[in-house]
């Protein structure tokens, strides 16, 4: 009985030390970041299949700088929180904003970047003004689950608001003309209208950041416990924003400084 | 019309490897699925059968929820609810021990769907057996599970062929949901290949073409089979 | 019951004929076991139900959830009705002797039987979306632009092929000794399929149509993917704005009731118009 008791007590302060120490030791394992990839220029998937973008530039350039091996996997951008939280990746790289909302879930690193929303309408729209009125009864497209919707939902209750899995399927229906506007990040836009598909839109006003909902510009995801790894990729990102190497990600896709203030 | 055939080039250029992928990932899946589903179905047949009524009505009550709720929702719950058990287990314990991939995730939902589907199937092809063959294996001498493996299986598996079969074409298309968990099988590749190229209906005209093709594969499979299950049968 | 050759005496008949109904008096160990697994994750569910009754849950999510019901039912309403109507033609088709008739019947029940439902309707909403200038041109976009109307349209194509082939194969059973006995009496065709043929037809399509609309109300979640808010799509815009997963059990509580009510209704239907027929 004292045996049992003992080899109990004795497991059980293991597990306490082990669990308490939170010591995985980031260096001899595989990072697996999750990334929903249908978000061009910050992660897309090339013709061959391979995961590439803004986020996995930044994050591949952060995991060199540590000396870390990572790799990108992607994950449905609605169950993404949920696979952080019960471990099938160990970390979010997909331009999440950091807010209020989603600190009570996860944990996330400083930001990676800050670009404002806008909202995009077809080139023979009628809509004069964005105040909830002039919207009213019109369609709006946004992603679920981001901050955009959140926003949609706030600022205009009286227009319908569709909520599409992927801001790719997203821009279809906005080229097709299903929706009367659209609202996210100017940089997703911006890609999109270049292409022959986005000559039916044009960008039409900026949207007021509110903090409450926007957040603080788009961070790395962590769990809540793992405060090394959140502190090791805020080391990573001073550095690589220290060492010219950010600049020179931001000069490949952006003409603007994406990093914001 | 040139461009389109374009697009369907092996290779960097070409979609046609991105598809083959897919659909290995759908054939693979549904493989998978099919002797877990029809063990279990035939487990839930035997169940129905019981002379236990507490094991008739878990039996029972097993196919109505899994044939009542949609494939859809039972992936869902599936996919997320293991997502947050594994959640909940590994904040008591040490690390996340089990990694429930999508995979597994479709594995295990299309395998409770069919399951349920093939009981059905099992147990009206039961009910089409006559008593008196497992009474003629018994005064035979035979024991009880010879007589399952040698009388009752093999007449069983040709009454029940057609329902399994339909099942598993059921199966084949069923698989396309997983797609909406992410993981990449033939319309999930669709769908990246249509925010390429912005060929929607080209490329799910394409997909539906290969799931067309490969229900007409499994049907020469499946016809083969008939063929050999009704051996000595007469016609 | 027989004798074993190595004197057990076996009663393996029984477990081949299920015992008289009634009678508690087989009940076993393992019976028992699952029952109460079933009864602990049924008790598991109805608390995680309960426990998303919160008043924030309730206020914000109810009415919602609510709503995205009244849009399945509609749906599925909506497609099976059309269904039916666009049945008869392919059906005939599928019966007819005509082989051009009979090839394009043919073709068309095989390409919406065999590709799956999630794939049509991706087809449907966004080839759709490909081909706007020619739909307006048309006077059919305002029908493809709303996402509801799409997937009426693609669930309505769907379930008439599975309608034509449950149609026609009953016409097809309904003895031939019918079409005989009315040839003989001298009754014209058109009257023979309206008074002979279709009402037998109907009573013995009756266990297959219910079961088309209990596959159609589980297949119009997938409505859900193209962004129509129907119960599913309610249910997983709650999810994703809460990560609460008892959203999901009350969208499965509610589809299950609902399959479970029709499908009682379909039985007392069919027993009582088959109450003159000897069973």
């Amino acid at each position: 009985m004292l045996s049992l008791r003992s080899l109990t007590a004795g497991a059980l302060a293991l597990f306490a030390l082990v669990g308490n120490a939170s010591a995985k030791d980031w260096t001899s394992t595989t990072i697996r970041i999750g990334t929903d990839a249908t978000y061009a220029p910050f992660e897309s998937q090339d013709s061959g299949g391979k995961i590439v973008g803004f986020d996995i530039d930044v994050g591949n350039a952060v995991c060199a700088e540590l000396k870390l091996k990572c790799e990108f996997t992607n994950q449905d951008w609605d169950g993404i929180i949920p696979a952080l939280n019960a471990g099938k990746i160990d970390a979010i790289l997909s331009s999440m904003s950091i807010t209020e909302e989603r600190l009570k879930q996860i944990d996330f690193t400083d930001k990676v970047y800050n670009t404002p929303p806008v909202i995009v309408v077809p080139k023979d729209s009628t809509i004069a003004g964005f105040t909830a009125k002039d919207l009213a009864g019109k369609t709006i497209g946004v992603q679920s689950s981001t901050t955009h919707a959140t926003y949609a939902e706030k600022t205009y209750p009286d227009s319908e608001i569709k909520y599409y899995k992927t801001a790719d399927e997203r821009n279809l229906d906005l080229a097709a003309g299903r929706l009367d506007a659209a609202i996210d990040d100017i940089v997703i836009f911006q890609q999109w209208l270049g292409t022959p598909d986005g000559a039916c839109c044009k960008i039409a006003a900026n949207i007021k950041i509110v903090p409450e909902i926007h957040g603080r510009g788009a961070g790395i995801g962590v769990r809540k416990e793992d405060t090394d790894l959140r502190d090791l990729f805020n080391k990573g990102l001073a550095a690589i924003r220290a060492n010219g190497k950010y600049k020179e990600i931001n000069d490949k896709y952006f003409n603007f400084d994406a990093y914001g203030d | 019309m040139q461009k389109l055939i374009d697009l369907l080039q092996w290779g960097p250029d070409g979609w046609l490897d991105e598809l083959a992928s897919g659909t290995a990932v759908t054939i693979g899946l549904a493989l998978a699925t099919l002797p877990i589903g029809i063990a279990a179905g035939f487990i839930v047949a035997l169940g129905k059968q019981s002379t236990d009524p507490l094991i008739r009505a878990s039996a029972h009550l097993y196919t109505t929820v899994f044939r009542g709720l949609p494939e859809l929702l039972t992936l869902f719950i599936v996919y997320y609810g293991a997502q947050f058990a594994v959640s909940a287990a590994s904040r008591a314990l040490v690390g996340a021990p089990l990694e429930i991939s999508p995979f597994l995730a479709g594995m295990v939902a299309l395998g409770l769907v069919l399951s349920s589907y093939a009981s059905e199937v099992f147990l009206s092809a039961f009910r089409a057996i006559p008593r008196e063959q497992a009474e003629a294996g018994f005064a035979l001498g035979l024991t009880h599970s010879q007589v399952m493996r040698r009388v009752i299986l093999p007449q069983l598996i040709r009454i029940a062929l057609p329902g399994l079969s339909n099942q598993w074409l059921l199966l084949l298309k069923d698989t396309a949901l997983v797609s909406v968990i992410t993981l990449n099988d033939l319309i999930r590749e669709t769908q990246v290949a249509v925010s390429s190229t912005k060929e929607p209906f080209f490329f799910y005209a394409v997909a539906c073409a290969i799931y067309l093709l490969l229900s007409v594969i499994s049907s020469a499979g499946i016809w083969r089979i008939d063929r050999w299950a009704s051996r000595g049968t007469a016609k | 019951m027989g004798l074993a050759g190595n004197g057990k005496v076996s009663d393996g008949a029984a477990t081949l004929r299920p015992a008289p109904a009634g009678r508690l008096n087989n009940v076993t160990p393992a019976g028992i076991a699952l029952l109460a697994l079933w009864a602990i994750i049924g008790a598991g569910v109805a608390y995680g139900l309960a426990a998303s009754l919160n008043a924030e849950g309730l206020a914000n999510y109810g009415p919602r959830i609510l709503a995205g019901y009244l849009t399945t039912l509609e749906l599925v309403v909506l497609s099976f009705a059309v269904g039916v109507v666009l049945s008869v033609p392919i059906a005939a088709g599928r019966l007819s002797r005509n082989r051009l008739a009979g090839g394009l019947a043919y073709a068309y029940s095989y390409f919406f039987r065999g590709s799956p439902l999630i794939a049509q309707i991706f087809l449907i909403y966004y080839g759709a979306g490909q081909f706007v200038p020619e739909l307006k041109a048309a006077g059919l976009w305002w029908f493809f632009k709303n996402s509801f109307y799409c997937a009426v349209f693609a669930f309505a194509l769907n379930t008439a092929a599975y309608q034509a082939e449950i149609l026609s194969g009953a016409i097809r059973n309904v003895a031939p000794g019918q079409r005989e006995t009315a040839a003989a009496l001298g009754l014209h065709p058109r009257i023979t399929m309206r008074k002979i043929i279709l009402p037998q037809a109907l009573i013995s399509a009756l266990r297959p149509y219910a079961n088309e609309v209990v596959l159609l109300a589980k297949a119009s979640a997938i409505a859900s993917i193209v962004t129509v808010l129907d119960l599913m799509g309610q249910t997983r815009f709650a999810y994703s704005k809460t990560y609460d997963l008892s959203f999901y059990f009350w969208a499965a509580v509610l589809y299950l009731a609902t399959v479970e009510i029709f499908s009682h209704g379909v039985n007392f239907v069919e027993r009582r118009i088959t109450r003159h027929l000897k069973r």
